[in-house]
């Protein structure tokens, strides 16, 4: 067992709804790495690049630049797809309301469903693999050697088969994944790492597409979870969805626009929303100013108070599982010593405030910590359980996680009701041996149904997978005498083995996954070969350098046909044009760090320039319009009031 | 068709350690039921061993008694789980994964098991061969048929109430009056239940500490006070969550 440090090390990956980070433990303190434009935040947005390559795979951006695609060709992005990890293709359905991108024609129930992006169809785990390699291509980058082995951060009210494509992702990136982390736990491990303190913490994780609420007891450097509760459905998200959607009833209602059928200007307006959702929580009020396609202006002015109206009934929907899980640890808020907020969400004063009634903070003269940066802590706290996996580790070898299992795992048992066997909240691992008979003389078969949830009828709970125990030896009913083995593993994912005692038989068994991809499935998604071997390596990343160089002055070259370089100063663009006659002439150089600092360099200079480019692009992408039919595709089911302020019109 | 029951630990302990193949000791621990536990550990080669015979109390090296210490329970948990849990062998051989996946499952079973007074209780006096029905397996069944005799009556008027709280909160509509008698209720039936605890521990000593014939019958005492406090923590549970939904 090597050290985590110079080769072999275990990176820390928090793959977020709206945002992914990778960090690593720089000797004992935890840091996020940066990607190759200096930004530590990397958006989970794919897009499909213009044109596939013959035959092989085809090429993505992810990212920022992928952000930027969104509102050129939309139908060539995707975003925010943790949402549809393990799932199934009605539940996809319903969601993809609120989304541009819509589900591959041919997708059957049953199937794991595959989202259209141009001429190319994907599984939730292959874009998620996308976003997982361009993390682990940063941290190879930025450490100079090859990184194969990560730990990765779920939500941790994620169910297994939400675990499982998770994982079926960091092996299509060419990740070993070494463990799942519940992301509140994670945030507990980067705030406790620097604390030897005890006792009871609060961890709530309001991110941008999930919610978790988290208590943990802390005690000599073990981190004991006591239970967890939270919505796989609930975060930043549906707060800009609802604006989007009140911004888009408004136009319709006003200016006689339905943008809905356009899908760049939803973007360029949700945008927008989001923009003045993140205004409020620093502003006691924000503005939504955009020019329509027939030349009108829609604005808004909201009001703080508005805003925490409008998401009032959103917030709330967080308080009855911080409640639950307050139950279920056995404690009064007064008993919490510390509340942790994680997730950007958690920056609106209006949630703050929830959180402060709901653990009587105040009322205690306290304070819920932020000291870390919401978006980071996670990822932080991922780097930290990887420095203790890695093992021989001093920051970490006295630290150990102890997580619990956020559902119960139940079977089902006659009349469709179901028998709980493992309870939600047991420490992981766990396990559970059941026995099983025949009910008629000579069944050769029994079949399994395993649920996971809260609810009495197996039709009310998630269906996980169908177990059909094979080859029982003839004998009358009720004699013969399986045992099965239910094993929740340390990521939360469940394992079932199975022997005839009478016979002494292992009992084959068939597993019918509810949800998910088949390992050959998985096998033929992987990305690309992860088998680097060391001398290979330093090519690859001069070849990738290269390539970025290559990209970068082909866009800067067509950037200066577009009428945004009239815009720039006389210096702004002799400073490019230096920039890029710099990153010219090394380009083909064999050292690697002229190549990235001359691209770096020429990256920056062009800021300015991207930035009046975007601004021209959304502007574009709503006036370009023309006012067609209505669409259906979003809100069908919120009908929104009139909440907003009344509009000024200058 | 399905037929479950009771979870046992079944594997035999191995003579041999599986990686160098050195006698392992087995370790006796007291003299009491099949408290026979074996290394963790191979005490040649260092490496995780599979699970061996014992029971739920000889993985945390006690005697089985009913009276137990939660502090030093606590405590020998964590002892045990830095040493058997899997993020300790995160990068080890498949066969030191699979044995420390084996090994903190059964530790966290026998944690949770063990650290709850009720199921403690049940988990003892069905090792000392107690016939304990299926519900009490912590399958969180409700069995409607066992109302406490002295409870019936109450029992009926608390259910009504529950209902009609519970329709009024789909209507949004709130009954004050309702909503204090049910908070009456639900202390009532926490005083029915600390009843039943004390006299669960006073049981627990007896069983602890006599002879195989005061054992017989406090195990027949605890039995019914089991049925009694599974009943009483239902209601509870029924009560709190409906106020506080």
């Amino acid at each position: 067992m090597a050290a985590n440090q110079e080769k072999n090390r275990v990176v820390g990956i928090d793959l977020g709804t709206t945002n992914s980070l990778v960090a690593y433990m720089e000797g004992s303190k935890p840091v996020v790495i940066p990607g190759v434009d200096g930004s530590n935040l990397v958006p989970s947005v794919v897009a499909l690049d213009p044109v596939p390559t013959e035959g092989g795979r085809p090429t993505v951006t992810v990212g920022n630049s992928a952000r930027k695609a969104l509102i050129e060709t939309p139908e060539r992005v995707i975003y925010s797809v943790k949402r549809l990890m393990g799932r199934g293709v009605s539940e996809v359905q319903s969601e993809l309301k609120f989304f541009p991108f819509r589900l591959a024609k041919d997708v059957e129930e049953g199937e794991v469903p595959r989202v259209q992006l141009g001429e190319l169809a994907f599984t939730p785990p292959e874009i998620s693999a996308y976003v997982l390699r361009q993390l682990k291509r940063n941290a190879e980058r930025f450490f100079g050697s090859p990184v194969t082995q990560a730990v990765i951060t779920v939500p941790a009210y994620f169910n297994d088969a939400q675990r499982q494509a998770t994982k079926d992702a960091g092996r299509m990136a060419g990740l070993e994944v070494l463990r799942l982390v519940n992301e509140p736990t994670a945030a507990a491990l980067a705030y406790g790492l620097d604390r030897a303190k005890e006792g009871i913490i609060a961890v709530y994780d309001l991110g941008g597409g999930t919610f978790d609420i988290s208590i943990l007891k802390l005690r000599d450097g073990i981190f004991e979870v006591q239970s967890t509760n939270g919505d796989t459905h609930l975060g930043g998200d549906d707060i800009d969805n609802l604006l989007l959607t009140i911004a888009l009833d408004e136009i319709h209602a006003e200016h006689g626009v339905d943008l809905r059928a356009h899908p760049g200007a939803v973007q360029a307006l949700r945008k927008a929303a989001i923009d003045a959702k993140i205004q409020l929580s620093t502003n006691p009020v924000a503005h939504f100013d955009i020019e329509l396609p027939n030349g009108d202006r829609y604005q808004r002015e909201i009001p703080r108070e508005v805003f925490d109206d409008l998401i009032e009934p959103i917030l709330q929907r967080t308080a009855a599982p911080c409640k639950q899980a307050m139950l279920d640890a056995n404690v009064l808020p007064e008993q919490i010593d510390e509340v942790v907020l994680v997730g950007g969400s958690t920056r609106i004063p209006a949630v703050r405030q929830l959180v402060d009634d709901l653990f009587h903070l105040s009322a205690r003269g306290k304070k819920a910590h932020t000291e870390l940066n919401p978006d980071e802590v996670v990822a932080l706290g991922a780097a930290v359980q990887a420095d203790i996996l890695a093992g021989a580790s001093k920051a970490t070898e006295e630290l150990l996680l102890l997580d619990v299992t956020p559902l119960s795992l139940g079977i089902e048992a006659l009349g469709g009701t179901v028998a709980k066997i493992i309870q939600r909240n047991s420490t992981i691992p766990a396990s559970a041996t059941e026995h099983f008979t025949t009910g008629v003389d000579g069944q050769a078969n029994v079949a399994i149904h395993v649920v996971q949830g809260e609810r009495e009828l197996a039709a009310d709970c998630r269906s996980l997978a169908r177990f059909d125990l094979k080859g029982i030896p003839p004998m009358s009913a009720g004699l013969p005498r399986i045992e099965v083995k239910f094993l929740i593993d340390a990521d939360g994912i469940l394992q079932v083995s199975a022997r005839e005692q009478r016979s002494g038989q292992q009992a084959q068994i068939e597993v019918k996954p509810t949800y998910g991809l088949t390992d050959e499935q998985v096998e033929s998604m992987i990305l690309e070969s992860f088998d680097h071997a060391e001398e290979d390596f330093a090519r690859r990343l001069l070849i990738e350098a290269r390539n970025e160089a290559e990209s970068i002055l082909n866009k800067v070259e067509q950037a200066r046909t577009n009428p945004a370089w009239a815009q720039l100063t006389a210096q702004e663009q002799a400073a490019i044009d230096a920039a890029r006659a710099h990153l010219a002439a090394v380009k083909d150089g064999s050292e690697l760090a002229p190549i990235r600092e001359a691209t770096l360099a020429l990256d920056k200079s062009t800021q300015r320039l991207a930035e009046l480019m975007m601004d021209a692009a959304v502007t574009t992408a709503i006036r370009g319009k023309t006012m067609q039919s209505a669409g259906e595709e979003l809100s069908d089911n919120i009908a929104a009031p009139h909440p907003m302020a009344p509009a000024e019109f200058k | 068709m399905l037929n479950a029951q009771e979870s046992t630990i079944t594997t035999t302990a191995p003579a041999v350690c599986w990686a160098c193949l050195a006698q392992l000791e087995s370790v006796l621990i007291a003299q009491s039921v099949s408290s026979k536990g074996s290394a963790l550990f191979c005490p040649h080669c260092g490496k995780i061993q599979p699970p061996a015979g014992g029971n739920y109390f000889s993985i945390f090296g006690l005697v089985p008694r009913l009276n137990l210490d939660l502090g030093m329970l606590e405590r020998q948990f964590h002892k045990l789980s830095r040493k058997l849990h899997p993020d300790r062998f995160a990068r080890a051989s498949e066969n030191e994964k699979e044995w420390s996946l084996a090994q903190s499952s059964l530790l966290n079973d026998a944690y949770r098991t063990l650290k709850d007074p009720l199921t403690r209780t049940y988990y003892l006096l069905k090792l000392h061969g107690a016939e304990i029905g299926e519900e009490f397996a912590g399958k969180d069944r409700k069995d409607p048929s066992r109302v406490p005799a002295d409870l019936l009556e109450e029992v009926f008027e608390l259910n009504m109430q529950l209902e009609e709280m519970r329709m009024n909160r789909k209507m949004g509509e709130v009954d004050e009056q309702l909503q204090s008698d049910l908070q009456q209720a639900e202390k009532k039936f926490l005083a029915l239940q600390d009843e039943v605890d004390e006299q669960l521990h006073t049981e627990w000593t007896k069983w602890d500490e006599g002879d195989a014939q005061t054992r017989e019958t406090a195990q027949k005492t605890m039995m019914a006070l089991l049925d009694r406090r599974r009943y009483l923590s239902n209601l509870v549970r029924d009560v709190t969550e409906t106020l506080g939904a």
